[in-house]
């Protein structure tokens, strides 16, 4: 049996957990190609034009999808932590792409929900795992391959690799050449797709920087510096941003700090302000906020990155 | 301690009403205009839903006024307005304004803190008279309800022009604002009901029922007062969310834990199988109820990049198709203008009156 694996969304940050679980259930995983220019097309010509870039792509990669595969994996991320959620647009996905796209195969959509309680998670997995098997035993075995895999993954991701290098495998931990570090802050689908953000850790790199992002952070630095929030904030990958931009008072290692975000994101468009806020009041890091959407072009991006990088570089040197 | 709050529709009544009897000085903000909204847009983060501009604006707008305390209502997420608070007292604190924000938060496994913060508001005052000031508010809450409602069937059934109609709910509306005592909300009641009496029209109006996110349906600056434009074309609106009802079902009932499987969700579950925040989930599940309940049309009201209300968006068409009922969506933000409204919903009530048979004539009249 074939499983769809649509590359888009939080498929960045789970993708060695995902594909190794399908894997040794004995599926064959088909993941969808990069995103191009035509996933995007796809994408668009079935949404409604406020929904935000990320989930237009998710759209295009589902439909590239559809046709070569049995059955497609569309997880409700509702919450992956306690108390708290991802976003509304990921908890509705599975109902919005069933409206949106005509002739789906079966979808697997498993409803992964830790807000009361953290067995929400291995009710999911076993949701997953007896669509495939009734035997739990293999259930059980999969999985524990592939969290072990997934630990893997995240230790070398604090170890401060880049999830787009490991899943690229051409990790090249330039950092101790490097004459910049960056702190590229955003969600992980906007970060690690070259597509959506046009390349952008690679221009930026290109000046003689090492990209680094919230990624790479340990969970210790997130409780140590959301317990200064005034009231805990609800959005799981919110709180990265906000935790990896509130350690930059204690680390002088950072010459610039780069927002990423998508036109319309809602939670962001409170914490972008947030951190700006911080950010301006606490530190001395040069900062910009760059929105992107399906009208981005390349030449904008370039001259505001090329902006940025000459001003630090002259701050570096003066 | 000089109390202030946003505005939300015609709220600032019961509230107002609740603190003054506890004897507690209330600053009501003006009540939302055209510089309120400039100067929320202005102090705002750009992609910031619309209700946080707007309540931005208020807040100055009080503060302006003298207000030293603002007491704003807080959230357990997912939708961003569980968030508002912290953005607010941020915006305002930087620019220079000094003043205490008191959230009331939905006790979320810390009901402490929310016991601690009415505290701090309702002071030393005897349950007696917590009681009979909420009593009053309550009241005053349903009277408006009332109000509305009443005020609505007149104009869709002509029997008051519009201009007498504006007249009357104005009188009223002001009439319980005032009022302090509980027998004269009575008498005010009884007198409601001689004017507004024999309301059946003498047609079969078209029917809307206007669902979305709450703000936008109960806010009448916001939504530019869609239902009285619509109700003075003679078309009679049926608002998805009243507040007295979400207070019922969203503080009492949760509070006690009692509330069960509502029925626009059983109704909502073929086509979003999951809450998603705010009011997106109702605004599905509701359009399948006006549906089944034979309404001719259903609007469908949200702020720009409202989280919650773009999965209904992105769902309700397929509704629309099932059902066999068009479904209109007016995305609402600070450059939404009067005549794009209106251009929007004529065409869509044409397209209401042209489905259903005979109505024509009666009921397209334009003023």
């Amino acid at each position: 049996m074939r499983i769809g694996i649509p590359r888009g969304l939080l498929y960045y940050l789970y993708k060695p957990l995902w594909e190794k679980f399908f894997a040794e259930l004995g599926l064959e995983v088909v993941v969808s190609k990069k995103t191009t220019k035509n996933t995007l097309k796809k994408g668009i010509e079935v949404t409604v034009d406020d929904i935000c870039l990320p989930v237009k792509i998710y759209h295009g990669h589902v439909i590239s999808l559809k046709d070569n595969v049995d059955v497609v994996f569309i997880p409700r991320l509702v919450s992956i932590k306690n108390k708290e959620f991802i976003c509304p647009k990921l908890m509705g996905l599975p109902d919005v792409i069933r409206a949106n796209i005509k002739d789906l195969p079966p979808i697997i959509e498993p409803t992964v929900d830790l807000t009361s309680s953290w067995l929400g998670f291995y009710r999911a997995v076993f949701e997953v795992g007896s669509y495939f098997t009734n035997k739990n035993t293999v259930i059980l075995k999969a999985f524990y391959k592939a969290t072990k895999n997934f630990k893997n993954y995240t230790q070398a991701l604090e170890k401060g690799a880049r999830p787009d290098e490991i899943l690229e495998g051409c990790c090249n931990l330039l950092s101790n050449k490097a004459k910049f570090k960056i702190l590229l802050l955003g969600h992980p689908y906007n970060l690690y797709d070259p597509f959506i953000n046009l390349n952008m850790i690679k221009k930026i790199e290109n000046y003689g920087a090492r990209v680094i992002t919230p990624e790479n952070f340990t969970e210790t630095i997130f409780k140590t510096h959301l317990s200064k929030l005034n009231k805990p904030l609800f959005w799981t990958l919110g709180n990265k941003l906000l935790a990896a931009a509130y350690q930059l008072k204690e680390r002088r290692d950072i010459d610039g700090v780069i927002l990423l975000v998508s036109f319309g994101c809602g939670p962001d468009s409170l914490i972008g302000e947030l951190i700006e806020r911080w950010i301006r009041k606490n530190t001395d890091i040069p900062f910009v906020l760059l929105t992107i959407d399906e009208h981005s072009g390349d030449a904008g991006l370039n001259t505001r990155i090329e902006a940025f990088m000459d001003m630090i570089e002259r701050r570096k040197a003066t | 301690m000089r109390l202030s709050f946003p505005h939300m529709g015609n709220l600032y009544i019961p509230i107002k009403t609740f603190f003054e009897s506890l004897g507690i000085e209330v600053v009501v903000p003006p009540l939302s205009n055209k510089e309120t909204l400039e100067l929320g847009v202005k102090h705002s983060p750009e992609f910031a839903c619309l209700p946080l501009k707007v309540n931005i604006g208020n807040m100055i707008q009080a503060l302006e006024k003298g207000a030293n305390t603002i007491v704003m209502a807080g959230g357990g997420g997912p939708c961003r307005f569980g968030y508002y608070s912290e953005v607010q007292r941020e915006i305002l604190s930087d620019l220079g304004y000094d003043f205490e924000m008191i959230v009331l938060d939905p006790p979320k496994g810390n009901l402490l803190k929310l016991v601690k913060n009415i505290k701090r508001l309702i002071g030393d005052n005897s349950f007696k008279k917590i009681w009979f000031s909420a009593r009053l508010a309550w009241k005053k809450a349903v009277l408006l309800e009332e109000l509305d409602y009443a005020d609505g069937m007149a104009r869709v059934s002509k029997k008051l022009n519009k201009k007498k109609a504006n007249n009357l709910f104005n009188y009223f509306e002001k009439e319980i604002d005032l009022t302090v005592s509980f027998d004269k909300l009575q008498c005010i009641e009884n007198q409601m009901k001689e004017c507004y009496h024999d309301l059946t029209p003498s047609f079969e109006p078209i029917k809307i029922g206007l669902v979305g996110e709450i703000y936008t349906v109960l806010d009448n600056f916001v939504n530019m007062d869609i239902k009285k434009k619509l109700e003075d074309w003679g078309v009679y609106v049926d608002k998805s969310i009243s507040l007295t009802e979400w207070a019922n079902t969203n503080l009492l009932l949760r509070l006690l834990n009692i509330h069960g499987e509502k029925n626009t969700e059983i109704a909502a579950r073929p086509y979003l199988n999951h809450f998603v925040g705010g009011h997106g989930l109702q605004s599905v599940g509701n359009t399948v109820l006006y549906a089944n309940k034979k309404f001719d049309g259903v609007l469908h009201v949200l702020p720009f990049t409202c989280m919650p209300e773009i999965i209904a968006k992105s769902i309700l068409p397929a509704v629309s198709k099932k059902y066999n009922i068009p479904v209109l969506s007016l995305v609402m933000d600070e450059h939404a203008a009067d005549i794009g409204l209106n251009t929007r919903l004529e065409a869509f009530v044409d397209l209401l009156c042209k489905r259903k048979e005979g109505m024509k004539d009666e009921i397209l009249f334009r003023s």
